[in-house]
């Protein structure tokens, strides 16, 4: 039923979806006898008022911008990539690779090779489930799932064991040395003259920013993008048409994965400067609301992860301000997910409706 | 290893084994009738979270006036259990009807809807229990006739002696709450309604081939909801028996732990098949158990690390799934809303 005028078909109906993802997050707040708009307006100064805020609430958006657009180029090859948690949490052992092993150097050495062992590392761990996938055709999303947990224990054991900072009782890596000290926007700051206060935003948010261009180019611009979406929209004329199936599966899982292992920049080698147990803490899931909310498109995807790092910021701030903790963040997510991935047809069918009765009203 | 050892671990293995089993038939019926359910994580801890609350509120005292973080219950006997129970499947159940609504009624993404699902129960159970009992997202620890006791088989004790079998029937399978044998009973019972009745044919052929069973005069929309409530109230169980019938003994954060993936993985494993299912399940159960009792295996020439003992079950999944060990073939029409035409 492609009927509909595209205003209401991309703007319209993913708003009226959103509205009511946030609406009955609202219901949920008051159902725990808090006061929803005052909620909001924490949430909100806590993560906009101050230019401490906004700069955690960019640092949570890096996160969700590789993430979202790992998941968001595989939807258009029609894969869902759920992984995007294990292929972070790889992509971290690849930072700290190379940052443990070079951080006597300049970050200028280290943080390009950090970002092609990030990607690495996280593509090859997404490797594994694209051919099973493509050559064996096991389902990607149990697998890639599957993969999660494997690269939960992986990593407790890389971090129980080779990676081990000697003689510490925690499971995480020594310090990075000062040549893996990648900029924080505070020193960023500094060197055009503006004062910044110390948050871990650093210099991976224009990294992330560059990928979003990049997907964009890769998926509107170039040859490959097209046969991946010609994949995704129809397999069947995908193939008629000459596309191999199992080359786009590869290719767009590569760098699904690879995207997604980027993430570790942000938080090994900007936050933590050292590879801990959990530090991907859900921002591969996150991806998979950051890529539904912003309709799989690279802005769609930047404004959708500018939001989630506005709820995540604020959340924080909601926990100290209210009695409402963290996991209501989670509810939230939830929510977008449920409304926008498996209940949009709740809004579609009486939009669709109404439009055709107005339609057949006026004509 | 003694033998005493062997028992142990076969015990546990049973313990262990269970909410595995009840969350893979449950996922057997919704995937059997087309439905994808990567949900089964969080129906299952909102069922552990939803009878772990209510059986505490209602083993709890009746207070005239409660101090603020007290909670005046209802004062019941084993009867807060069974209500317990009760709360557990009616939570598991309106999560299955979500999903229903989601991927039957409205035709959205089923793999989506499961992912929601996951994240809602996660996130709800922590709000609601800090909500109503401030304990940084746990239930009270359940006491008296909030909890369920170990049932003895008969015979236990005489039978004891018998070697071999006498010890295993009296130190393995007797002895466990009765969640462990609901489970187990519904391995048979599973098995013969898919298999041996009507309603069981018509729930597979909903799985294979929706059109012709509409063409056949029979609800496709009705068997399918039929299918997704079964799941929910066999996740509904395996969630009361973790919070209930384990040494847990009170819902915690997120403490399904993935037991709901595990079992999805021996649902492939076992081909959607409740008898295999059985054994998947245990195999998986003892992984665990084993990993629990023997963090490390020597083999003399190296260890292998218990993060590898606790990878397995996931490993093999992959294995199982790359088709290396016999091919496992999901229902045909999984996963696909059914659109009637018109």
């Amino acid at each position: 039923m492609n009927t509909l005028p595209k205003w209401i078909d991309i703007v319209l109906i993913p708003f009226l979806t959103l509205f009511l993802a946030f609406f009955v997050s609202g219901l949920v707040v008051v159902a725990i006898g808090e006061n929803p708009i005052r909620a909001m307006q924490i949430m909100i100064n806590g993560a906009l008022g101050s230019d401490y805020g906004i700069g955690y609430t960019l640092f949570y958006t890096t996160n969700f911008i590789f993430t979202g657009l790992a998941v968001a180029i595989a939807f258009h090859a029609a894969l869902f990539n759920i992984g995007g948690e294990g292929q972070a949490a790889l992509g971290g052992v690849g930072v700290a690779i190379v940052a443990l092993s070079l951080d006597g150097t300049h970050w200028l050495i280290t943080f390009p090779l950090a970002i092609l062992s990030a990607f690495v590392f996280g593509a090859l761990w997404a490797l594994i489930p694209a051919f099973l996938q493509a050559r064996r055709g096991s389902h990607i999303v149990i697998t890639t799932i599957m993969f999660n947990y494997i690269a939960a224990k992986l990593l407790g054991y890389l971090l129980n064991g080779p990676l081990k900072k000697p003689a510490w009782q925690a499971p995480e890596t020594r310090r990075f040395e000062d040549g893996a000290q990648i900029p924080f926007m505070k020193d960023i700051g500094e060197w055009v003259g503006l004062e910044i206060t110390r948050t871990p935003l650093n210099i991976s948010f224009f990294v992330a920013l560059i990928c979003c261009y990049l997907v964009w180019l890769l998926i509107w611009r170039s040859r490959f993008g097209y046969e991946l979406r010609a994949f995704g929209h129809s397999e069947n004329a995908a193939v008629y048409a000459g596309i191999s199936p199992f080359r786009i599966t590869m290719i767009t899982m590569i760098l699904s994965g690879g995207l997604a292992g980027m993430m570790a920049l942000n938080t090994v080698m900007g936050e933590q400067q050292k590879l801990v147990l959990d530090h991907v803490q859900g921002a591969g899931f996150v991806g998979i609301a950051v890529a539904l909310m912003g309709r799989s498109h690279p802005i769609g995807v930047l404004l959708a992860a500018v939001l989630f790092g506005i709820l995540y910021q604020g959340g924080t701030e909601l926990a100290f301000e209210m009695d409402i903790s963290r996991d209501m963040i989670i509810t939230i997510q939830a929510l977008v997910i449920l409304f926008m991935g498996a209940l949009e047809n709740l809004v579609r069918y009486p939009v669709e409706n109404t439009y055709m009765r107005m339609l057949r009203g006026s004509g | 290893m003694e033998w005493v050892d062997v028992l142990r671990l076969f015990d546990s293995t049973l313990r262990l084994a269970t909410p595995l089993l009840l969350a893979c038939l449950a996922g057997l019926f919704s995937e059997r009738a087309g439905i994808f359910d990567i949900g089964l994580e969080g129906k299952m801890l909102a069922a552990a979270f939803a009878s772990a609350a209510v059986a505490a509120w209602a083993a709890a005292p009746a207070l005239e006036n409660p101090f603020p973080g007290e909670i005046s219950g209802l004062g019941l006997g084993w009867t807060a259990a069974l209500l317990g129970v009760l709360a557990g499947l009616a939570a598991s159940m309106l999560l299955s009807l979500l999903h229903g609504l989601a991927s039957i009624t409205l035709r959205g993404n089923q793999l989506i809807s499961g992912v929601a699902i996951n994240f809602l129960a996660a996130g709800l159970t922590v709000l609601i229990a800090q909500d109503l009992f401030s304990r940084g997202g746990q239930t009270p620890q359940l006491t008296g006739g909030a909890r369920f006791t170990e049932i003895t088989l008969p015979l236990a004790e005489t039978l004891r002696g018998i070697p071999f079998i006498g010890p295993l029937y009296a130190d393995v399978l007797s002895g466990h709450v009765i969640f462990i044998y609901i489970a187990l009973l519904a391995v048979p019972v599973s098995w013969w309604i898919l298999f041996r009745t009507r309603f069981g044919l018509r729930l597979r052929a909903v799985g294979e081939n929706p059109g012709a069973v509409d063409t056949a005069g029979i609800s496709v929309t009705r068997q399918r909801y039929a299918a997704v409530l079964i799941c929910g109230v066999l996740c509904g169980l395996a969630g009361a028996y973790l919070s209930m019938g384990t040494s847990a003994a009170g819902f915690g954060r997120d403490m399904t732990a993935g037991r709901g993936f595990i079992a999805l993985a021996a649902l492939i494993f076992a081909k959607w098949r409740p008898w295999s299912a059985l054994g998947a399940c245990l195999l998986f159960g003892l992984l665990q158990a084993i990993s629990g009792y023997y963090p490390k295996i020597d083999l003399g020439i190296f260890v292998i690390p218990s993060d590898f003992m606790e990878a397995l079950p996931y490993i093999l999944t992959v294995v199982i799934l790359a088709g290396f060990v016999g091919k496992a073939t999901p229902p045909k029409a999984g996963g696909v809303p059914y659109v009637k035409e018109r």
